[in-house]
């Protein structure tokens, strides 16, 4: 079945892409992280940073966004090997997952904004 | 310290895998010899105890790759592994080789195993006779150097025994398939690398890998697969 391995070889290429992207996003977020708690962790000095900030919003939105696709398409493969379920039901946990994920990854982005 | 305890002690206590998928390990006691392989237990055991124990060799020394089994939990070519090596206070457990059905005792059936490398396009492609000229391929290419790594397998089926990634998915082509695609991959001769390309850049092929490395851990051959499946990821488009 040629599309089957066509839709695999786009997923898997799609789940490294998105894998460098993370890596950068991670190193940016890790590194905020801990710069930012040098003098003690407040809810006020987050909301500062991020509020009104739209290079802040676009930087979770990217991250929110290769998140969406890196995850699923990694528990699709774990999902496939453990349980032996078949293909339409770990597409469909999957999906559920992604979607998840993007519900509340760009609630909280956009919620940080507009605070 | 484990050695100095196999080497002194007269006996081999040995438990062989009988039956076949259902089945049960039977516990033997073999004369200890000097140098003595895991093969030798084996043969000792149906040549003087139960001439009922069936398994499988060829030529005894490291080539045929037809007597691998599981010993002590790690697949092994048996003819070419010491018993001073391998037991574990004087103490020897064999069975079949894992991800393969058992025929009978520590005999399994082969078929699904090359069955793969079939379906992986383990076959040379060409189209040429006898009557063209030789190929010319040069000793130092780049392609040739990376058929010298993967050529030398010889099918003994110890890495797609021990791949975790062939026991949670039965239709993974496994590490021996993959690493014949990737030799003829590399072969500037063979005419059918777009067909093998398709067959092995799946879900079923190159792509389940999760680089484990158990396959390269345990080659007798000293090969690996894991770098042969990683080069195929690469010609992945």
């Amino acid at each position: 079945m040629p599309g089957t391995s066509t839709l695999e070889r786009r997923l898997f290429r799609l789940q490294r892409l998105s894998a460098m992207v993370l890596a950068v996003c991670l190193v940016v977020h890790l590194i905020t992280m801990i710069l930012a708690v040098q003098g003690g962790l407040t809810a006020a000095e987050i909301l500062a940073r991020t509020r009104d900030n739209t290079a802040w919003l676009a930087f979770y939105l990217a991250f929110v966004l290769m998140v969406t696709l890196h995850v699923p398409i990694g528990l699709r493969n774990i999902l496939r090997e453990l349980t032996g379920w078949p293909t339409s039901r770990v597409n469909l946990a999957s999906l559920f997952a992604g979607f998840v994920l993007l519900t509340f990854g760009l609630r909280a982005a956009w919620a940080v904004f507009l605070a | 310290m484990t050695q100095a305890i196999a080497t002194e002690a007269s006996v081999v206590k040995v438990r062989v895998w009988r039956g076949k998928e259902q089945g049960e390990y039977q516990a033997y006691e073999v004369p200890r010899q000097p140098s003595q392989t895991v093969l030798d237990i084996v043969t000792y055991i149906q040549r003087e105890i139960d001439p009922s124990l069936s398994y499988r060799f060829a030529c005894r020394v490291g080539v045929c790759g037809s007597c691998a089994m599981v010993v002590n939990g790690q697949a092994r070519w048996t003819c070419r592994t010491h018993v001073d090596k391998v037991a574990q206070d004087g103490e020897i457990e064999i069975a079949p080789l894992r991800n393969l059905p058992v025929v009978k005792d520590l005999v399994t059936d082969m078929a699904p195993f090359f069955d793969k490398w079939a379906k992986a396009k383990g076959q040379f492609q060409g189209d040429t006779t006898r009557h063209d000229e030789f190929a010319r391929v040069e000793p130092e290419s780049k392609q040739r150097q990376a058929v010298d790594l993967a050529i030398e397998c010889i099918g003994c089926g110890v890495c797609y025994s021990s791949c975790d990634v062939v026991s949670w998915r039965p239709d993974y082509l496994g590490p021996a398939a993959l690493n014949r695609a990737w030799t003829l991959m590399n072969d500037v001769r063979d005419t059918g690398k777009e067909d093998r390309l398709e067959a092995v850049g799946n879900d079923a092929g190159c792509l389940a890998c999760h680089t484990h490395t158990s396959c390269t851990e345990l080659c007798p051959k000293q090969l690996s697969p894991t770098a042969s499946i990683a080069g195929l990821k690469r010609m992945v488009r």
